[in-house]
């Protein structure tokens, strides 16, 4: 007990200053780490993906749309992927996003408490879940379903090539449901943030709770849901593991009913036995990927920065 | 105050969190890698360590015992260098550390440059064995080189166990992989889509398989899968699918097609009827009693017993 009191405000000064400095050399160490891993992740993949855009040539490899590395005049054209990358993560959010916050939005302001306890955990639960297991139930449950709704539908086509169910639509439901327990977790956080007065007066002025969750507290919790858009965006675009399995993973245009490759399928699926110039190709299409990533939280931060300013 | 106060926090934490964030997506892919190629990795290892096992030992002890009792001994040295195809890259190396191992002065070293490559070499002296994942051609043998088929490799047609169809021939295959045949009924089956699946670009079994149906970068697959175990996967639970594999994994959850009614077995590829199959050739310039004595060790060990449980153990088969 005795040695508490050295801490206090009374005495001790010269042991405070310490406390305080070494603190300080504390946060900046760990600070340092995160900003060394960034840069040194940058500095590699500008490294190690550049040389191969200047052998193949820039045009040749982000608008190419054939992908045969390994023919006798190979080609490295990753458009499709690219296009593959884009559509499949638009449409996961689009159908993520929206589920996710008005989850939240049941979680934090409908809900009876006991449902809400039950459901939470249920939420926090999905957010554990590795992705390999999101890919596998993909494989035994959607990819089927799929491909009988594929039958149905392709029934007369001559054109059609089948792919067992392994296509981008199911990619895009996994993808859908992996976000959604980031989505969920980060918006129902930001909504019990905002301070109950300014609901309190929403319901004294006469507004239904319907009324009130829309107009009053969504907007106010504005800055929590874009950071969790920002995070479920970064979980979709950069997801490996549970489409490589769902996708089929061959380079086809992102429709539908087609088998797709997404630019992180497209690393992994082919980095085991690729060589020479293949395998540099494959780390610019980390390149291209770690550049996405880059664009969107930079675009989507400057949107909650003005989103923020807004506010006031 | 306070709401500005909070706007920083915000802000900072969004910063972190989009750091973390990222700093953690790059280290995913990473490790993605990484494990993809542990698992395929542990596949092959699997594969030479259940039914390939048995098979080695039932080959071994059947035929073979009788004609090669000559233990190679530790005591050769020299050199032995190899060029050549790149789909013998697992059995160079696994033979060049075994014998390696077994003989501690020697050393060898292989180059992976393609099969006309490795002949060439071989033909031009720079090498001691030119490595061809095909028959030599005839001008190669006028030239001086000598076959010396050390394995075969063999490819299955796998499709699920419902299926109707049990044989197809050359053509028919050639043309569904290159989907100009797209249903079932087109070849004796029953009504219903052919899904075709395959291997990665890169792959050994994708490259043979191409290369002995001339089919090199024509194929339309409806998948590309990254391991021969998922291929199996995903054929076994697709009704309609086709795949192909090592012949080595072939396993009840799929059933494996004759290919102009031939059964793929090791007996009848040995005997060279079923056509997904390649030599793979270690060719020397002049009969192999013509070599160092280091090269020589090599093949004879490649000819023993423990040589042939090597062989099997990459997914191959031996020739006698």
């Amino acid at each position: 007990m005795k040695e508490k009191k050295s801490f206090s405000i009374m005495s001790g000064k010269a042991l405070k200053k310490k406390v305080e400095e070494v603190a300080k050399v504390v946060f900046t160490i760990c600070s340092f780490f995160a900003i060394l891993a960034v840069f040194s992740i940058t500095f590699y993949m500008l490294y190690s993906g550049t040389p191969a855009l200047f052998k193949v040539g820039l045009l040749d490899v982000l608008f190419g749309t054939v992908w045969a590395p390994t023919a006798q005049e190979p080609t490295y054209g990753i458009l499709y992927v690219i296009l593959t990358s884009i559509v499949g993560t638009t449409f996961a959010i689009l159908i993520g996003v929206p589920m996710g916050i008005l989850t939240a939005v049941f979680l934090a302001e409908v809900a009876p408490k006991k449902l809400a306890n039950l459901v939470k955990p249920a939420v926090e639960l999905l957010a554990g879940v590795p992705s390999v297991i999101y890919g596998l139930l993909g494989l035994l449950l959607l990819n089927p379903l799929m491909y009988k709704l594929e039958l149905i539908i392709f029934k007369d086509s001559k054109t059609h090539q089948f792919t067992g169910g392994s296509n981008l639509l199911s990619a895009i439901i996994v993808l859908a449901v992996m976000i959604l327990p980031t989505v969920i977790n980060i918006s129902e956080s930001a909504l019990r943030a905002v301070p109950v007065q300014l609901k309190s007066a929403s319901l004294a002025l006469g507004a239904s709770k319907i009324q009130t969750i829309f107009q009053v507290i969504l907007p106010a919790a504005k800055s929590g849901i874009i950071t969790a858009v920002v995070l479920g965006v970064g979980r979709a675009i950069g997801e490996a593991m549970a489409i490589t399995l769902v996708a089929g993973s061959s380079v086809n245009i992102p429709l539908p009913f087609n088998s797709v490759r997404f630019l992180t399928t497209a690393i992994v699926s082919e980095m085991a036995y690729a060589s020479d110039l293949h395998r540099e190709v494959l780390f610019t299409i980390g390149l291209v990927l770690f550049a996405f990533i880059m664009v969107i939280n930079l675009l989507l931060s400057k949107i909650l920065k003005n989103g923020g300013s807004e506010n006031e | 105050m306070k709401k500005n106060l909070k706007k920083v926090v915000a802000i900072l934490g969004v910063c972190v969190l989009t750091m973390a964030g990222l700093a953690g997506c790059g280290k995913s892919t990473g490790e993605a890698v990484v494990e993809t190629s542990e698992t395929t990795q542990q596949v092959a290892v699997e594969e030479t360590t259940g039914e390939v096992a048995e098979e080695a030992t039932e080959e071994a002890t059947g035929e073979v015992t009788g004609e090669q009792v000559e233990e190679t001994t530790g005591d050769i040295s020299g050199t032995v260098t190899m060029a050549g195809s790149t789909s013998m890259e697992k059995l160079a190396n696994a033979v060049a550390e075994a014998y390696m191992e077994k003989n501690p002065n020697v050393t060898v070293t292989a180059e992976f440059t393609g099969s006309s490559a490795g002949v060439e070499s071989v033909l031009a002296g720079s090498v001691d064995i030119g490595n061809s994942s095909r028959n030599l051609k005839d001008s190669e043998k006028e030239a001086g080189a000598v076959e010396n088929i050390v394995a075969i490799d063999g490819i299955a047609v796998v499709v699920d166990p419902a299926n109707t169809v049990s044989n197809l021939t050359k053509e028919q295959l050639t043309k569904i992989y290159t989907g100009e045949i797209t249903d079932w009924s087109e070849v004796g089956g029953g009504a219903s889509p052919i899904v075709v699946v395959g291997r990665e670009a890169g792959s050994g079994t994708r490259g043979a398989f191409e290369e002995i149906l001339e089919i090199e970068e024509a194929c339309k697959y409806a998948s590309e899968l990254d391991s021969t175990g998922a291929v199996v996967a995903k054929v076994a639970s697709t009704p309609g699918a086709i795949g192909y594999v090592s012949l080595d994994v072939i396993d009840d959850t799929v059933k494996a097609l004759s290919l102009e009614n031939v059964e793929p077995t090791a007996e009848t590829i040995k005997a060279g009827e079923y056509f997904l199959s390649r030599p793979f050739v270690m060719a020397t310039v002049g009969e192999i009693s013509e070599q160092s004595q280091a090269v020589q060790g090599l093949f004879e060990y490649l000819a023993s017993d423990e040589g042939k449980e090597l062989i099997e153990s990459v997914g191959l088969i031996t020739v006698d």
